[in-house]
Formats: C-alpha cells, sequence, structure tokens
C-alpha cells in the first residue's frame, strides 16, 4: 500500500525546472532518502508534498487521497509532519510549549494530554530535562533535536525530515541514526540528506533526484553500484 | 500555587483596587482614571492584535469610531436609547473588522500598515463627508437624557466611573482568558514563527482573522462606551493620531502582557497631565521620558517587570 504517491509532479521558477515530472511513490512504513547534488530539487520536492510551494502540475496523493489542491495547514492535519531544512523553532517560548503547540491540536485541547505528549516526545529525542528553557537558548545540535521532536509529537503518518543531520556533531549524530530506527516502525519517513554515512545505516530505500528529475531509485546497494549515481553525485564515476 | 491561579489572582486584584479607588480617590484624579480605563479598553484590542499576534495596524481608529459613531448617531438620530445603542456600536466594529480583516490580510508586514492605515483615512473621511449627521470635527454632544442603561445615569460621576471599571474588568478578563487558551497561544505562535505555526497544521489566515476580529469588536467596545460616558462623539476619533495612541500605550505599557495596555495608558496620561503642570513645553518634557524608557525599558513597563522577574506575568 502506497502513503504517498506524485505524478507528473512539477514546479518551475520562471524558466528554471526544479522539479520536473517526478512520478514517485513512497510504501508505508518504509524510510526512504532523497538525495541529490545541491540545488537537485530535493528542498522544492518536499515543499510540494507538504504544500509550503504550489505545484505547477502534477499531483499528490496521499493516503489513498488527493491532496494536490489543499492548504499546507491541511496536509499537516492528514498526517504529515514536516521538519525544516534551517532550524525553525520558537526561540522565545520554551521548549515544552514549542512542542505542545506541534500536537495541542492532536489532543483537542486536553492540556494534561498535551503536555504528557510533549515530555514523551522529548523524552524521545534526549532533551526531556531542557523542557523549561527558552529554546533559543538550546545549543544547535538540541534545537535540531527539538525540530524532530515537534514532528514526531504529532505521531504522523509521514515524517518528512530535511536534512536533518546538518550540522550535529559526530556523536549526535550517532544519536540520531538509533532515534530512526527507533522510529522505523512506527512511521513513514521521507529523509533529505547529504550525509551518506547516514543514509546507509538508515533508509529502506534511496530516490536519487538530479536537475528535478529523479535519477535512480533503489537500495542502498543498488544506489551505490549504480554508475549514472556515482558520476552525477558521488563524484566517482 | 499554578500560574494561571497566581494571574487570575493578580487581575482580579487589580479590578477591586481599582473599585476601591472609586471611593477614595479625589474628584479630579477619579474623572481621570475613568477615562483611562475606558481607553485601556482600545489600547487591549490593539493589544490582541498586536501584542500578541504580532500584526501592526495603524488603522485602529476606524473600529474605536465605528463603535462610537454606531452607537452615537443610533441615539442621535434614530433615538435609540443607549443599551441597543450599545449594541449597534459593537456590531459596526464586528463588521468594519471583519471587512477590513479579509481585505487587509491580503497584505503583510509594511504593506499590512500601509492597508489598514488607509481603511482608517478612508473611515475618517468618511465622516466628515457626512457631516450632516456627524458634524465632522466639531462633533456632537449627547444629550445627558439619553445616556442612560436601567435608569442609570452614566453622566454622573459615580456610575460612569463603575460603568467605565465594568467595560475594563469585562476586556482585561476577555483577554486574560484568551491568551490561556489554546487560541491564544496560536497567536502567539503565529507572532513568533508564522510559517512554523503553518507547518505545525494550523489554519494562519483564519486565527489572524479571528484576532482582528476580537480586536476590532473590543476596541468599538471602548468607542462606544467612550462616547457614551463622555457625552460626545467627534471625527477627531476617527483621525490617525488615533491610530497612534493604542500603540503608543500598548508599546509602554508592554506589547503581548494582559495589564500592559492598562498600564501604558495610565502611565501616557498622567506623564502628559503632569508634564503640562510644569511647563508648556510639556510635550518636551514627555517625549524625552518616551525616548528614555524606549531605551532602557524597551519591552515596555510590564515586559520589562516580567522579563525581570514575574516570568510568569501573561
Amino acid at each position: 500500500m502506497m502513503l504517498l504517491s506524485t505524478r507528473g509532479l512539477s514546479r518551475h521558477f520562471g524558466g528554471l525546472k526544479a522539479v520536473e515530472n517526478v512520478d514517485f511513490d513512497l510504501p508505508e512504513g518504509q524510510v526512504r532518502a532523497l538525495i541529490g547534488p545541491n540545488g537537485a530539487g530535493k528542498t522544492t520536492y518536499v515543499g510540494l508534498l507538504s504544500g509550503r510551494i504550489p505545484a505547477s502540475a502534477g499531483s499528490v496523493t496521499f493516503d489513498g487521497q488527493s491532496i494536490t489542491h489543499l492548504p499546507a495547514h491541511q496536509r499537516i492535519r492528514a498526517g504529515m509532519a514536516y521538519t525544516f531544512q534551517i532550524t525553525s523553532i520558537y526561540g522565545r517560548l520554551s521548549v515544552q510549549e514549542n512542542v505542545a503547540l506541534a500536537l495541542r491540536w492532536r489532543t483537542g485541547g486536553n492540556e494534561a494530554a498535551t503536555t504528557k505528549r510533549a515530555s514523551d516526545a522529548l523524552e524521545r529525542v534526549g532533551i526531556a530535562e531542557r523542557a523549561n528553557q527558552l529554546a533559543g537558548d538550546l545549543s544547535y545540535g538540541h534545537q535540531r533535536l527539538l525540530e524532530i521532536a515537534m514532528g514526531i509529537s504529532q505521531q504522523p503518518r509521514l515524517l518528512i525530515l530535511d536534512e536533518p543531520t546538518q550540522g550535529l556533531a559526530d556523536s549526535e549524530i550517532v544519536d540520531f541514526i538509533s532515534l530512526i530506527h527507533g522510529l522505523a516502525g512506527e512511521m513513514t519517513i521521507l529523509l533529505i540528506e547529504h550525509n551518506i554515512h547516514v543514509v546507509m545505516q538508515t533508509a529502506d530505500a534511496i530516490t536519487v533526484l538530479n536537475g528535478g528529475e529523479i535519477l535512480a531509485e533503489g537500495t542502498p546497494g543498488e544506489i551505490r553500484e549504480n554508475a549514472a549515481v556515482q558520476a552525477a553525485y558521488l563524484g566517482t564515476g | 500555587m499554578s500560574e494561571i491561579r497566581k494571574s487570575w489572582g493578580l487581575h482580579i486584584g487589580v479590578v477591586t483596587l481599582l473599585l476601591a479607588l472609586n471611593f477614595i480617590l479625589p474628584d479630579y484624579h477619579h474623572g481621570n482614571l475613568a477615562r483611562v480605563m475606558v481607553l485601556a479598553c482600545y489600547a487591549m484590542g490593539y493589544n490582541m492584535l498586536f501584542g500578541y499576534t504580532g500584526l501592526l495596524s495603524l488603522g485602529h481608529a476606524l473600529f474605536f469610531a465605528a463603535g462610537m459613531y454606531g452607537m452615537s448617531l443610533t441615539v442621535q438620530h434614530l433615538g435609540w436609547s443607549a443599551g441597543p445603542a450599545i449594541i449597534v456600536g459593537l456590531a459596526s466594529g464586528l463588521a468594519m473588522s471583519l471587512v477590513v480583516g479579509i481585505l487587509s490580510l491580503r497584505t503583510a508586514g509594511v504593506a499590512f500598515m500601509i492597508v489598514t492605515l488607509m481603511f482608517a483615512q478612508a473611515g475618517y473621511l468618511a465622516a466628515l463627508y457626512f457631516g450632516e449627521y456627524t458634524r465632522g470635527d466639531e462633533g456632537f454632544v449627547i444629550q445627558k437624557a439619553a445616556r442612560q442603561i436601567g435608569g442609570i445615569d452614566l453622566s454622573d460621576p459615580m456610575n460612569r466611573y463603575l460603568a467605565a471599571l465594568v467595560l475594563f474588568a469585562v476586556c482585561l478578563f476577555i483577554t486574560l482568558r484568551v491568551v490561556q487558551t489554546g487560541f491564544g497561544r496560536v497567536l502567539v505562535a503565529i507572532r513568533e514563527n508564522e510559517e512554523r505555526t503553518r507547518m505545525l497544521g494550523y489554519d494562519v489566515h483564519l486565527h489572524k482573522l479571528l484576532a482582528i476580529l476580537l480586536s476590532g469588536t473590543m476596541s468599538a467596545a471602548a468607542g462606544a462606551g467612550y462616547g457614551l460616558l463622555f457625552g460626545y462623539a467627534g471625527a477627531t476619533f476617527a483621525s490617525v493620531q488615533y491610530s497612534i495612541f493604542p500603540l503608543l500605550w500598548v508599546l509602554l505599557g508592554g506589547a503581548g502582557t494582559v495589564l500592559g495596555p492598562f498600564v501604558g495608558t495610565l502611565f501616557m496620561f498622567y506623564l502628559i497631565d503632569l508634564s503640562s503642570d510644569i511647563s508648556t513645553a510639556y510635550m518636551l518634557i514627555a517625549g524625552l521620558t518616551l525616548v528614555l524608557l524606549t531605551l532602557f525599558a524597551p519591552q515596555g513597563l510590564v515586559g520589562e517587570l516580567r522579563r525581570r522577574t514575574l516570568r510568569w506575568l501573561p
């Protein structure tokens, strides 16, 4: 069963074809990595999925329903969670309130349930002891983790992570990999990632974008062996 | 004691203190405080949009005047009694904020400021244009006989003070309640990071529109109350300076704090009052004080208090 599919999905900025005619299927429960060189259209593509960016053409289907014309907030409520490439949190609010905002609509305003689930999500990413700090006072790595906590607190069907390990220390990356392993059974994950080590450790399958189009798709082993990918992306062709 | 209980305690305490002052203040300050309380309602309405939602409007005089004219014109020309006329004032404010909200929310940032300013100017000019009814800048006096609700004469200083206090308490407690709800927290989230809020699953546009409706209607309540309690309606209240005043009051008192608008209004009122006792160049004194305050308490008086000690202040 496909959780997410796109057909002919395109986005043009003037003459630039940032995303061109992408047909993509993501089965439920998979951890899929989306990789590609800078400017390949990865962030634009997930922007089209989440509704941040309107599509020029094509369709998006989520959980069997067409969501092509839904605004972003309704896509989130349909079961997508989105974390930003450039950390986007509420710096002047507490860590706890950041997560509470992410999930309050899911608990129907039940503050006790909201608090409990927010604490659980913070526990999960390992920053529970910082719940009462201002989010802006957290280190960069912890802010990235907070962003992920906000995503997983929504218990989404699909979690979209846009370069979550960017700027993290090596030890934090190790923790991140085990976090993804822990989440893998609970939700479908679409991971944009530059760190090839993280991709190989976490992904069930990989999609390679290049110039706004899908260059290759397959298991990590297949992608590693793919000559076109090596030429375009790994630079060892 | 939980923070919510503490903040209810504090705000109920403030209202109780204002009630006690009714019986002890000398006439002059008694009248001033009644005026400040009504104007503080205007500032609270403004604060809902600017302080909590982060939308800077330069046209709130339109809503204040909508309430004032909605109330006073029905009294003056249709001979309605004050109670139903207040409802008309509130409805005018609500309708006006709906129209302005739908149109102005198509813009953001500086464009939003300019669009709201333009709407308010259109309202001001309309008040002048229909001078036959509004008597323009000169305005008109609302007769003492019309300023009664349920047999209570609102032109009597004691009644006027208590009516102002009721209006003030209603606006204060509505604000306090709203900022404690999930809705209020989403408004703050929009102020802090609009795009993030949208991508957490909130309809940002709808929340902003509701904030404008609440803000505009509260401002209209202040306008209707002011006209009724002080017996006068004039186009000056629709002019641009009455759009700037609430911004100043809120900035001084503390944007995004429940008590800030009242403190700011009170402070500004007495700053001008006291400095005009000292010198005819009172605006110089007032201006200098404002500059110093902006330098050393950029978050406003209550905002600064919250930053330094009382972190739980709503």
